[in-house]
């Protein structure tokens, strides 16, 4: 559906075989990062493959948005290699970063949706600003998103007549509208009650089993975090979307980074984090 | 005996001048760059021309009819002492279109304009809007702050023609019924009292003084941080900054259009 983007990955010689199933889709290596005199990010190595999804836990300012921020390309690393979608995105310019971005989408820890248009303008700006995409086209796609995240009916309303829980899933919709390969959620859930949180998992589960959206989110909430590496999306045979227990090759495909102070303390399963005897994980899972 | 006290402070605050400046540079560089080539968002660039041109228009009659019509009654006064009252229509008129007209008309743009485009810009900054229109693939100079150099450096000069001519009627206004100088004589006096040279420079001055506020403006709006007491911070900075530069500017442009045009 969304074939007029005006910049394509190909465009900046993507290695398109990257984005294959099981391919890694970001890579980190060695990335070290600092503000002024304070360092951020210290030496962090990472992969997140096809498909899969990868969990970054930690305490506050420990440096988890700015992993994603990277990935992006709105911050540059002082040193290290990051690559995204097949792209060396700290060493490209801002001109050659849109081109990847607009195979990625990111939800912000408050949905930072623009608040003088409208629900549909928002969800529909990449598409309405970027793409030749017929308006008709465009209009059809943001009411499938947004049906898609149960909002169809707010089309027409301006973000501040919404709730908390209803910005964050036009947040998702918007991020999602236009296809993107690459899914990355900051904080999606907090400061939402336990039901809306819930929804949200929903959406990003959704996203990731029936979409097939490689998923990246950062999360201080284990509840969400274990939640969406434990469960999967379904379509039952009259196409209702069902959410069960992830079989175990699917929660596999799940991997948690616990990132301590700038360092990555931990990698692996939910059943590893929840195995670990670092007593600094043991303190924060408790 | 202890050493010289170092005057930290003081590099601190060059460093972050220079930074600033720098920075400043930057993004008049990329709006440049953002003015030539594509995409290029001309429904923004339409919309800001009403907001900044259109939403300006009471403001800037306001302000060029009553300082016409102040000029009237302040001069005639003073060309009573010596005997040029019908002269008033060649004091308003060269005052007006060479000085008065426009930095009257960017002081009031600086107010307006460059407060709402530095508040503006500052919210999106500091929600997050900024970096999610960079996460959607849309760069915020195209989209923000070409639009708005651009409807700053067209609309500035229209609304200081706009000013000069109702400033113009204002002490027309006066001096016909206040002063006593007949109507012929006093657009008589304001025709004699121009030369080509002034029209020019009333017309090319206005053109620099938009693109400063509307650039300062972005930049200061751009560089908000704090929340909402930063956006607070940076509309107050804007305009006293856009003000005191519209200041500075005329200066040095009116030396060199002096210079070239005289």
């Amino acid at each position: 559906m969304v074939r007029h983007v005006r910049h394509t990955i190909a465009d900046f010689g993507l290695p398109i075989e990257l984005v294959e199933a099981h391919a890694p889709v970001v890579l980190f290596d060695k990335v070290w990062l600092s503000f002024d005199e304070k360092v951020i990010l210290k030496d962090v190595t990472f992969s997140v493959r096809s498909g899969h999804t990868k969990i970054f836990l930690g305490a506050s300012g420990a440096g988890k948005s700015t992993i994603l921020k990277l990935m992006l390309g709105l911050l540059k690393p002082d040193s290290g290699t990051v690559w995204v979608l097949g792209h060396h995105v700290e060493s490209m310019n801002e001109d050659q970063l849109m081109g990847v971005r607009h195979h990625m989408g990111m939800v912000f820890q408050e949905g930072a949706l623009f608040d003088s248009i409208t629900v549909g303008e928002n969800v529909g700006f990449k598409l309405y600003e970027e793409t030749d995409m017929p308006l008709d086209d465009v209009r059809a796609r943001v009411e499938e998103v947004l049906g898609f995240v149960g909002l169809d009916e707010h089309i027409d309303k301006l973000p501040s007549d919404l709730s908390g829980g209803q910005r964050r899933r036009v947040a998702i919709a918007r991020a999602m509208v236009a296809k993107p390969k690459l899914l990355l959620y900051d904080e999606p859930t907090t400061g939402l009650d336990p039901m809306t949180a819930l929804t949200v998992d929903t959406e990003i589960i959704k996203l990731r089993d029936l979409e097939q959206v490689t998923s990246v989110l950062v999360t201080h909430q284990l509840r969400d975090a274990f939640y969406v590496a434990t469960q999967e999306a379904r379509r039952t045979s009259t196409s209702e979307v069902e959410i069960v227990a992830a079989a175990e090759d699917k929660v596999e495909q799940a991997d948690f980074v616990m990132i301590r102070e700038g360092r990555v303390a931990f990698e692996g399963t939910a059943e590893e984090l929840r195995r670990s005897k670092d007593p600094y994980l043991q303190k924060f899972l408790s | 005996m202890s050493d010289t006290p170092q005057p930290g402070w003081l590099v601190e605050a060059i460093k972050k001048g220079l930074l600033g400046v720098q920075e400043y540079v930057k993004l008049c560089m990329a709006a440049a760059r953002g003015a030539f080539s594509r995409p290029f968002y001309f429904r923004d660039l339409v919309e800001q021309i009403d907001v900044i041109g259109l939403g300006s228009l009471t403001v800037v009659l306001l302000t060029g009819f009553f300082t016409g019509a102040v000029l009237a009654l302040q001069s005639g006064m003073t060309l009573d002492q010596f005997g040029a009252r019908p002269f008033v229509g060649r004091l308003i008129s060269a005052s007006m279109i060479k000085e008065l007209g426009p930095v009257l008309t960017a002081l009031m743009l600086a107010g307006r304009v460059g407060s709402g485009i530095a508040a503006e810009l500052g919210s999106m900054v500091v929600t997050e809007q900024i970096s999610a229109l960079r996460a959607l693939g849309t760069d915020p100079i195209r989209k923000l702050v070409v639009p708005r150099v651009l409807a700053g450096f067209i609309m500035c000069p229209i609304l200081t023609v706009v000013a000069n001519t109702v400033g113009m009627l204002g002490g027309w206004i006066n001096a016909v019924t206040q002063l006593r100088v007949s109507s012929g004589v006093y657009w008589s006096s304001v025709v004699e009292g121009l030369f080509i040279q002034d029209v020019w420079m009333g017309l090319i001055k206005p053109f620099f003084l938009g693109l400063v506020i509307v650039t300062i403006g972005c930049h200061v709006g751009l560089r908000t941080s704090g929340g909402t007491q930063g956006v607070g911070r940076a509309t107050t900075n804007a305009v006293v900054a856009a003000s005191v530069t519209v200041l500075v500017v005329d200066f040095f442009l009116t030396r060199l259009l002096i210079s070239i045009l005289f």
